[in-house]
């Protein structure tokens, strides 16, 4: 069977808002952009985020500017953060959301009918732009209708298994189509990577079925070197009840809007954690105030702790978190104006990723880049709420930029047969091959290892049961085989690819995790509980020598411009 | 903190009969499995789909009632089967779980919903209006919208493109006339752009023809089955319908009217989508 063909200047894997805004960027550049996606476009995990989008707009604090917010990214990163992509960050926020309100996007207002601005953890002014409690839709919706409209061709529910590289370069790749089961391969002068995180290799997660790591690790596979994935953010408020919905994000917008945390003694708890910023800590810290009440016997009934807005007026609490109102009415059978939400830490979001160049999205692969959650540096050790959907934008319009440039100065390229062949033969395998793994099975193996040994706390005795537990799924996993044959909308065929790349990805943190002999934002270390000097000054970067992963220390990336801004936040901290 | 409410959750064995099949046909299997309390039907698809049916197609994705993947028609009404308690279904009845009806059906659970795209292809964006005046309208590039305005297009906004409204609209499931009206989503979407302040193209001529806004008799069966609530017919088509009205009035096309609001006409559309 003929495999169908296309070819692109650009090609963006991922639809979420990084995804989507590469593609608009890269399709305002003059290239010919296509975008693929798994899901049916406009249902990315992006759809997820709830609270909004940080940008230094000063609509609400005048006194807010790029250099509070670089600082508070910083100091929320734990200066692990690679200090340009913060820079930009901070410095570009604020067009990017001015940008998409004139693309379309509606935000609710100030009196002056300005953007709104709200509260949000770690950031030292009212920054987040948003709509209600359902920003990271308005973001999708907007950008969608914009995409459709960009010539911008979507390849809806494609699923993209290989990276194919010719003389060292990324020109395209190969996959299939989940209707169909049909195959198709892309040639691009430029791909960019945006395929989001990896939250599905925990049970307890608030990501969508989608968010397995593709990008990770079809990244690694090309020769891409990626930053900081020990860092995996648990977002400390999801749901614990009932058990179907345990891990469903309940928005941090809940304390910016007043929530507070108690646990089964009435006690607001997070006074003996952090008592100056108290519901509004950073999540790394929110999330193992928790972890630690619960821990200590001090949980609520479901094993969580207690959540309460029930002291806000009923009305402003329907208008202000509607979804969140909804959802613990309809799945929980908990009114929240009148009683508590019991809540716990959930697997959120992925600060490490790619590694790139941070003005134009480049990795070290020529012609491959990446955005978004599937690149990483600019969050380091922990993200701030808001900071997201900020860095989806900013990095999302770069990256398209820079493929367009690289693409647009580019010759023509072409897929070698043999690289097409041997993708072709692997995922013909996991479905016709003498495999005798069921993927399913071999997923849920996965999250129940790496949920025990690298959850919230570490340990070296936990990483190692952890990381020879996946030495040993890594020796079946070439043995993976569909419990199906059939071709068109196959679950288990597509979950195959996918638990290889869970498992690269489980990899590349369970060792990261083993090497970093600290505590740092979302990486907390039981037998080394503080801070090392060495580590402070070390991101963790993971590329492929051969056929072995390895793991290599390498200095922050600096900036001398911006010393003085993070010298006067560290010493601003000591001195609080 | 000892009033916490827990709501009964009822357990054991239930049936579901979900429809399995394609466009040559099918009919409903019977499926029985152990439930856990606050299960919800995408629950039950998905542990039937890893233990007992492999091959059974299912779109789903946030599991969280924010992305309007899992729409399907259970015991015969259409619902997110991600917000659907086993337990809020009559108890001791099969729970049947069908594909949507207004779409050709792909595989299963599966329907393909592109028409949908297609239709959206052809709905002009938001574009600014030319004549925003500063201080009016913007302020050094801000734009300046009311807090009531958002309000307004917020509602539509929620808006998660599930298509249950589309499915249960019987223009389109019955009458089968998707070359000829948009059906509610597009409605809702069409008010949205509608009702922005600073919107500046004027979508009304497309409303009322190709969008076929007229065809809607306001039974309301759309409004029923939103998932976020949303005023569809009384918030989104019936404001569209009056505006319609005053604007196509027979002896105000002889006279020539004026286009809505000082805004500009869209760009010709492309095509009327096709199911």
């Amino acid at each position: 069977m003929a495999i169908e063909h296309h070819d692109y200047d650009v090609l963006v894997l991922g639809s979420g808002g990084s995804g989507l805004r590469a593609a608009i960027a890269a399709a305002e550049a003059g290239a010919k952009t296509g975008l693929v996606c798994k899901s049916l476009l406009g249902k990315a995990h992006t759809v997820m985020a709830e609270g909004g989008l940080a940008a230094a707009l000063g609509n609400v604090a005048p006194e807010d500017s790029w250099s509070t917010h670089f600082q508070d990214t910083m100091f929320g990163g734990k200066y692990l953060n690679n200090w340009r992509m913060a820079e930009l960050h901070a410095k570009e926020a604020p067009d990017r959301a001015r940008e998409l309100e004139q693309w379309g996007a509606v935000f609710d207002r100030t009196p002056e009918r300005l953007m709104s601005q709200r509260a949000f953890g770690g950031h030292t002014y009212k920054r987040l732009v948003h709509i209600g409690d359902r920003t990271g839709l308005e973001l999708i919706r907007t950008m969608q209708d914009r995409t459709v409209h960009s010539n911008v061709e979507v390849f809806m529910e494609t699923t993209i298994t290989r990276l194919i590289k010719d003389s060292g370069r990324v020109v395209g790749c190969f996959g299939y189509r989940r209707q169909t089961g049909e195959q198709i391969s892309f040639s691009a002068k430029a791909l960019v990577i945006a395929t989001g995180g990896s939250g599905r290799i925990y049970k307890i997660t608030s990501n969508s079925q989608d968010c397995t790591g593709d990008g990770y690790a079809l990244g690694y596979e090309a020769g891409a070197e990626l930053v900081d994935m020990e860092f995996i953010q648990f977002h400390p408020t999801g749901m614990v009840f009932p058990p179907g919905v345990a891990g469903l994000l309940v928005t941090e917008a809940v304390r910016g809007e007043g929530g507070i945390l108690r646990n089964n003694l009435g006690e607001r708890f997070m006074e003996r954690y952090d008592p100056k910023r108290m519901e509004l800590s950073t999540r790394d810290v929110v999330a193992r105030s928790i972890y630690t009440e619960v821990q200590e016997g001090r949980g609520s009934p479901h094993g969580g702790v207690f959540l309460d807005v029930s002291h806000l007026d009923s009305d402003y609490v329907k208008k202000k978190l509607p979804s969140m109102y909804d959802q613990f009415l309809e799945l929980a059978g908990v009114d929240i104006t009148k009683e508590p939400m019991q809540v716990g830490p959930t697997c959120h979001y992925f600060m490490g990723g790619v590694k790139v160049d941070s003005d134009n999205g480049q990795s070290r692969v020529p012609g491959l880049f990446a955005t978004g959650e599937a690149s990483g540096g600019m969050n380091g050790a922990n993200r701030l709420g808001g900071n997201s959907l900020g860095d989806l934008l900013v990095f999302g319009r770069r990256s398209g930029e820079g493929a367009a440039a690289v693409a647009n100065a580019a010759g023509s390229v072409s897929l070698p047969a043999e690289e097409i062949a041997a993708a072709k033969a692997e995922i013909d395998g996991y479905l016709n091959g003498s495999g005798t793994e069921n993927p399913f099975q071999m997923h849920k193996e996965l999250q129940t290892i790496m949920g025990d040994g690298v959850g919230i706390f570490r340990s070296k005795e936990d990483l190692e049961t952890a990381i020879s537990k996946l030495e040993g799924l890594e020796a079946r996993v070439g043995n993976l085989k569909a419990p199906s044959n059939r071709l068109d909308y196959n679950p288990g065929w597509q979950l195959c690819r996918e638990v290889k790349n869970m498992l690269t990805v489980s990899q590349m943190i369970a060792r990261g995790a083993l090497m970093r002999e600290e505590s740092r934002g979302a990486h907390s270390r039981l037998d080394h509980t503080g801070y090392s000097d060495y580590w402070g000054e070390h991101n963790i970067v993971v590329g492929r020598e051969g056929d072995e992963m390895k793991h290599t220390p390498t200095p922050v990336a600096k900036r001398d411009e911006l010393e003085e801004l993070v010298e006067a936040r560290k010493e601003a901290e000591k001195a609080s | 903190m000892t009033d916490m409410h827990m709501m009964p959750m009822a357990v054991g064995t239930r049936r579901l009969q979900i429809w399995r099949g394609d466009l040559t046909g099918g009919g409903l299997e019977d499926f029985d499995l152990e439930t856990e309390p606050g299960m919800v039907v995408l629950d039950a698809v998905l542990e039937i789909q890893r233990s007992q049916a492999p091959d059974l197609a299912v779109r789903w994705n946030c599991k969280a009632a924010k992305c309007g993947s899992c729409s399907a028609e259970i015991n015969g009404k259409p619902r997110l089967m991600c917000k659907t308690r086993l337990d809020h279904l009559p108890p001791f009845e099969p729970i049947t779980v069908e594909p949507m009806k207004a779409f050709p059906v792909i595989r299963d659970l599966v329907t393909d919903v592109s028409w949908n795209y297609r239709v959206n292809e052809q709905i002009t964006p938001f574009t600014p209006r030319d004549d925003l005046k500063e201080g009016v309208d913007v302020r050094d590039g801000d734009f300046l919208i009311d807090q009531a305005d958002t309000d307004r297009m917020s509602e539509f906004r929620k808006c998660i493109e599930c298509f249950m409204c589309q499915d249960v609209c019987h223009i389109l499931r019955d009458q089968r006339m998707h070359n000829r009206y948009y059906g509610p989503r597009f409605m809702v979407r069409m008010a949205s752009l509608d009702m922005h302040p600073l919107d500046g193209v004027d979508r009304l001529d497309q409303i009322a023809d190709e969008g076929g806004i007229g065809l809607c008799n306001i039974t309301k069966c759309c409004t029923e089955v939103c998932p976020e609530g949303i005023h569809i017919t009384d918030n989104a088509i019936i404001p569209m319908k009056e505006r319609v009205v005053d604007t196509h009035d027979p002896l105000l096309k002889v006279l020539g009217r004026k286009p809505n609001k000082g805004r500009k006409k869209p760009p010709p559309r492309t095509s009327d989508p096709e199911l």
